[in-house]
């Protein structure tokens, strides 16, 4: 710590230098923790996915519909605990801007298979027995200002009613809360009975399936027997874990880890030339100066030592307050406005980017500090 | 021939020294087998003309470099033996140095510029400062203590320069023509510091110098002309 002021002192040296290295680091801070952002919003329903939850849909493709007859038959296929099934609704509430998903569930079978929702047992109540009733996460129900009692009209792109009327209304009798803060609490579900008799067509089909396996260690072998049970039927099945499902979803958007990956490689590669030069630039110009440091006792190492800490302090404090930036940015919650429902920046995230700061300024520092540490004093202050 | 001061035991004892530098496969001699004694408590003057080995001869005795040939020894010890890890500690526990363009550190002020050898000792922060201060009062800039060195006058920069060298309490000062970079004025005064700290403190001096009238402020002056010592000022 006694050397923080001599540190310090070199950084304030040239100081539209240091805050022009400063301000590229945090930009490439900012744009790190919103793309961390951007990759949780896309894939953090990947990781929050229960693994003992299996996810069977029509081999072909996941707009084909299954029968509802085949939930009896999985029911039946051991190691099965328990199954249950949605279907894509496609509605748009007001306008189309205002995505968010709408699906048809079995209310008991669907609460039971999902516990990470948590609904009140008198909204649930309600939910069982109301038959236009449907629950809201807390999100979509802040974001609209919904509450409970409201009668929402929603129009589908899919499913028509027997009237021929495409707008469906459902009556708010619930708001679920996520019990961990990457459930995605934009869903809309509303109760298949109502749904299935109301419709024009496409009665007694559904989605997909959600099963719950006894044991999550069988859960390979059990999709292999439930797709074995539909094969060469009219809608075979593919089998396959709910995070894996969720992880297909997303990558329809493209691969999202390898264009974050790409994007920040580009951004840091750049950063790191850029800082470099501005500690090299910074050593070159005071070679004399670390030559009397070496005259006056400072060892190799310590000179070695100070440059290093140099260009960790500068990547460190740019690193920081770029992630405070994007923190505080990313806090306030979905920029989209409904398309991004998990947009947040990740602790995990913030720990990483901290350790990439230093990692920064290491290596940027690194051959400067070298070329620091190899001076010869006697030469070093003839260069004054 | 070799040169040795009279009465007290030699401080600084050079013995044959040898200093070679190779440029591609030429061999250029800068000192030829050099004999030096310097006693403590003495003011010793380095002249000769440029190129003729003075600083070379200086940052030898300093432990900036080491010798090709020979051997040095400083209050008893050789250095010419340390390590480069050794030499760094040893420099700062015994030699104080004064530059020709004063090497203070411009983003810090003359306070902390004189602080810097004290980083490298165990001393406390109210230590630090305690001998700080005593070295800024010896100098006479201790009202000067917070200001840049872009605020203080080349003779000032000097002080700071040798406020440094002293706060140690080093056994030898190394000045390197202190004077080279300041008027006559500003030149007689540091000299003048440089007495006091010689005939007051006992501080044991070498300085090279360009300038017959700052080394008739030394009690004595060796000459060095092409790589060897004389008493006498050779054509």
């Amino acid at each position: 710590m006694k050397f923080l002021h001599l540190i310090w002192g070199n950084l304030r040296r040239k100081k539209t230098r240091t805050i022009l290295t400063l301000l590229s680091i945090v930009v490439a801070f900012v744009l790190f923790g919103f793309l961390s952002a951007i990759k949780q919003a896309l894939t953090g329903g990947v990781v929050m996915e229960g693994a003992n939850r299996l996810i069977v849909r029509h081999k072909v493709s996941i707009i084909q519909m299954l029968p509802e007859s085949y939930k009896m038959r999985m029911e039946r296929i051991p190691g099965v605990a328990a199954a249950t099934h949605q279907t894509w609704f496609g509605g748009i509430y007001q306008d189309p801007k205002n995505f968010f998903m709408q699906n048809p569930v079995v209310p008991e079978e669907f609460m039971d298979m999902h516990p990470e929702m948590l609904l009140s047992p008198a909204q649930r109540q309600a939910w069982l027995t109301t038959r236009t009733g449907a629950i809201v996460g807390r999100s979509t129900a802040t974001r609209f200002n919904w509450k409970v009692g409201d009668k929402v009209p929603i129009r589908s792109t899919i499913w028509a009613q027997k009237s021929g009327s495409f707008i469906w209304e459902f009556d708010i009798v619930g708001i679920y809360d996520g019990k961990e803060k990457n459930t995605d609490t934009t869903p809309l579900f509303f109760r298949y009975d109502y749904f299935d008799e109301a419709r024009r067509g496409g009665t007694g089909s559904v989605g997909w399936y959600t099963i719950r396996v006894k044991d999550p260690e069988q859960a390979p072998v059990i999709a292999k027997l439930v797709d074995a049970e539909f094969e060469n039927s009219s809608a075979e099945t593919k089998t396959e874990p709910e995070g894996a499902f969720v992880q297909a979803w997303a990558q329809q958007v493209g691969d999202i880890a390898l264009i974050t990956a790409s994007i920040l490689s580009a951004v840091f590669f750049t950063i790191l030339l850029v800082t470099g030069n501005t500690i090299s630039q910074s050593v070159r110009e005071r070679t004399g100066e670390l030559g009397m440091l070496k005259a006056i006792g400072f060892t190799n190492v310590q000179v070695l030592g100070l440059v290093l800490a140099e260009s960790c302090l500068l990547a460190v404090l740019g690193g920081v307050a770029g992630l405070v930036v994007a923190w505080v940015m990313t806090s306030r919650g979905d920029p989209t406005g409904g398309l991004l429902p998990l947009f947040y920046m990740p602790y995990r995230d913030l720990a990483v980017g901290v350790a990439f700061s230093v990692a920064l300024g290491l290596v940027t520092g690194f051959f400067p500090a070298l070329q620091a540490m190899r001076l010869q004093v006697a030469d070093a202050l003839r260069k004054i | 021939m070799s040169t040795q001061g009279e009465g007290n035991p030699a401080l600084v004892d050079v013995d044959g020294v040898e200093k070679v530098f190779h440029r591609g496969s030429e061999e250029i001699h800068v000192l030829k087998d050099l004999h030096l004694k310097v006693p403590s408590g003495e003011f010793l003057a380095l002249m000769g003309p440029s190129g003729s080995g003075k600083s070379t001869l200086l940052n030898l005795i300093g432990g900036l470099d080491r010798p090709t040939r020979g051997t040095l020894s400083i209050a008893g010890e050789r250095v010419d033996q340390l390590s480069d890890r050794k030499l760094a500690g040893w420099r700062a526990r015994h030699i104080g140095f004064v530059f020709q363009l004063y090497n203070l550190l411009p983003v810090l002020t003359a306070e902390r510029n004189v602080e810097l050898p004290l980083l490298l000792t165990h001393l406390s922060k109210a230590e630090r400062r305690e001998h700080v201060a005593t070295a800024l009062e010896v100098v006479g800039l201790s009202h000067r203590a917070h200001h840049y060195p872009r605020q203080l006058s080349g003779g000032e920069q000097q002080r700071v320069g040798i406020a440094r060298g002293i706060v140690t309490d080093p056994t030898l000062l190394l000045c390197d023509e202190p004077t080279g970079d300041l008027d006559r004025k500003a030149g007689d005064e540091i000299l003048e510091l440089l007495q006091a700290l010689n005939r007051e403190h006992g501080k044991a001096i070498i300085m090279v110098t360009h300038d017959p009238h700052a080394s008739a402020k030394a009690s004595r002056t060796v000459y060095l002309n092409k790589g060897q010592l004389t008493s006498q000022p050779q054509d």
